[in-house]
């Protein structure tokens, strides 16, 4: 009697410790190592594995097993003979030595003879078949009871629910993994689309060929360098791409014009920034500040820029960086009406407007960027390639920038005031 | 073999005999490195596994599967197994699973 309740005690802090087992976060291998010991020693088992089920290859893959002949199978296939007749059994244990009938343990009969099999436990859980355990004898010699076989049903549920859960999982990694892939697919589309836009926008103005690319590669250093996540960096480099796509609807000869335009063609030319924000809101863009870079990459933190005069704040963040990549590209490439300038004026016009146009953290940013290249500490070639090896090598290039990085004040005075 | 096994399963003497103490490691998947410490015990020739469990309160069925497997890695060899100093209640739990029939008692 005593031995009897003992008995109970023991199998069921096995079920119990099972449960909590699976559903611990642990790795799936330690919870079907543990599994496996918990079924085997609350019924002392000598020798057992546990598999599962795979639907591709029909077979069962072997997870556990403890007590196994070096050539026990790892990988076992089943007919569909063997799968019906499982299903069928659900969680209910087969005698191995009465289940010769069926194909599966004719094919194995001499394996599960040498590691001393003595019953079969299909886990078939919500009428989906997931993998199997195999039991040997038990310590004491005696034949399972079905006490035993409740047991073993019981903890065998436990099991297969545990390899089911793991399925599930594996199955939404997966389309985690798909879905991360087509996002992948549509970004690059995306942009490859924004390049296209921005070479059509630069075809418009033979004087700034390659206008738009560039400043969209300004704006990624600048973002880079301000310390903005990757996504945050491909979407400052799109804004800067199309920042000036309003442009395609100006006159070609407004745009082209090899004089300083008069003041109804710069009002024409004006509405540009306006017009791109108007072709760029409907699109849904992965980066949210594409629209308002096209539409304030003309306004200045002292208020005097254009269209609507915003002050410091009022302007977006993004629009600040495109405008210091805007300007400092007009600065350095020949214009319809004048030369590009020297790297001495460029830098200290960027000073001296830091705090007036610029966003004095943003130029800071920039020169720094371009500091580190000059210097050696970053090994990209960025600033050489858009600029040109001749203007990088400029001589006494690297003091001209240093004492514009000192000169600039920390923050803008004008932050303050609004 | 493994650097932190003596914390858990301490041994003495390679040649013939080996005592390895169970602890209550054996409780967990940890004890798994109690079983490897047996079979390493027993690849080196020693025909007498002495497995004390003076430091071992409960044994659970991760234990007891343990126990089985250290066991029957020992009968392949065709070496004893002894345990020695188990707590009575586990003498008892030994007796009902029948892991008793496959090793010998004794108090150290
Ligand atoms: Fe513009």
């Amino acid at each position: 009697m005593a031995d009897e309740r003992n008995r109970l005690i023991h199998t069921f802090g096995a079920l119990a410790e099972l449960g909590e087992e699976v559903s611990n976060k642990q790795s799936f291998q330690d919870t079907m190592r543990t599994s496996l010991h918990l079924l085997l020693g609350s019924l002392a088992i000598m020798r057992g594995g546990v598999a599962r089920y795979s639907p591709f290859g029909h077979e069962l893959n072997m997870l556990a097993m403890r007590g196994f002949r070096d050539d026990f199978p790892i990988a076992l296939s089943l007919c569909q003979e063997d799968e019906r007749q499982f299903l069928a059994n659900g969680l209910y244990p087969i005698e191995v030595s009465q289940a010769k009938v069926l194909p599966f343990f004719q094919v194995y009969d001499h394996s599960f003879e040498q590691s001393g099999l003595e019953l079969f436990v299909p886990l078939v859980v919500h009428e989906e078949p997931v993998g199997a355990v195999f039991l040997g004898q038990k310590a004491t010699g005696e034949p399972y009871t079905s006490y035993d076989r409740e047991i073993i049903c019981a903890m065998a549920r436990h099991i297969g629910v545990a390899i089911l859960q793991r399925n599930m999982m594996a199955e939404l990694e997966r389309r985690a993994e798909e879905n991360r892939k087509l996002y992948e697919n549509l970004r690059m589309t995306y942009n490859d689309t924004v390049k296209a836009f921005a070479a059509a926008i630069d075809r418009k103005d033979k004087y700034t060929e390659g206008h738009s690319v560039r400043v969209g590669k300004y704006s990624e250093i600048i973002a880079e360098e301000l310390g903005w996540k990757e996504q945050e960096v491909e979407g400052a480099a799109v804004a800067g791409y199309l920042h000036d796509i309003g442009k395609i609807t100006v006159e070609r000869k407004i745009i082209n014009a090899p004089y300083r335009i008069n003041a109804k063609e710069s009002s024409e030319l004006n509405k540009h920034p306006g017009v791109g924000y108007e072709i760029l809101m409907p699109i849904s863009h992965p980066y949210s500040d594409v629209p308002l870079a096209a539409k304030y990459h003309h306004e200045r933190l002292d208020g005097r820029g254009y269209p609507d005069g915003l002050f410091d704040r009022e302007i977006p963040y993004i629009a600040k960086i495109v405008n210091l990549a805007d300007s400092f590209d007009a600065m350095t490439t020949d214009r319809p009406y004048k030369r590009r300038r020297p790297a001495n004026e460029v830098f200290a016009d960027l000073q001296r407007n830091s705090g007036k146009q610029f966003a004095p953290e943003i130029v800071q940013a920039f020169f720094k960027g371009m500091y580190n290249e000059l210097t050696g500490v970053s090994k990209e070639k960025r600033f050489r390639r858009l600029l040109g090896r001749e203007y990088m090598e400029t001589e006494g290039i690297i003091p001209m920038l240093t004492n514009a990085m000192n000169g600039i004040a920390p923050a803008s005075n004008l932050t303050f005031l609004h | 073999m493994d650097g932190d096994v003596p914390m858990n399963a301490a041994s003495e003497g390679a040649s013939k005999q080996a005592v390895v103490y169970a602890t209550d490691y054996l409780n967990k998947l940890s004890g798994e490195k109690i079983e490897r410490e047996c079979k390493t015990r027993l690849q080196e020739g020693c025909d007498e596994l002495i497995l004390n469990f003076s430091q071992t309160e409960l044994v659970n069925s991760v234990g007891v599967s343990i126990l089985l497997g250290i066991i029957d890695s020992a009968a392949v060899r065709g070496a004893r197994v002894v345990f020695s100093d188990v707590k009575e209640d586990t003498v008892e739990l030994f007796d009902m699973l029948g892991v008793t029939k496959h090793v010998s008692l004794r108090e150290s």
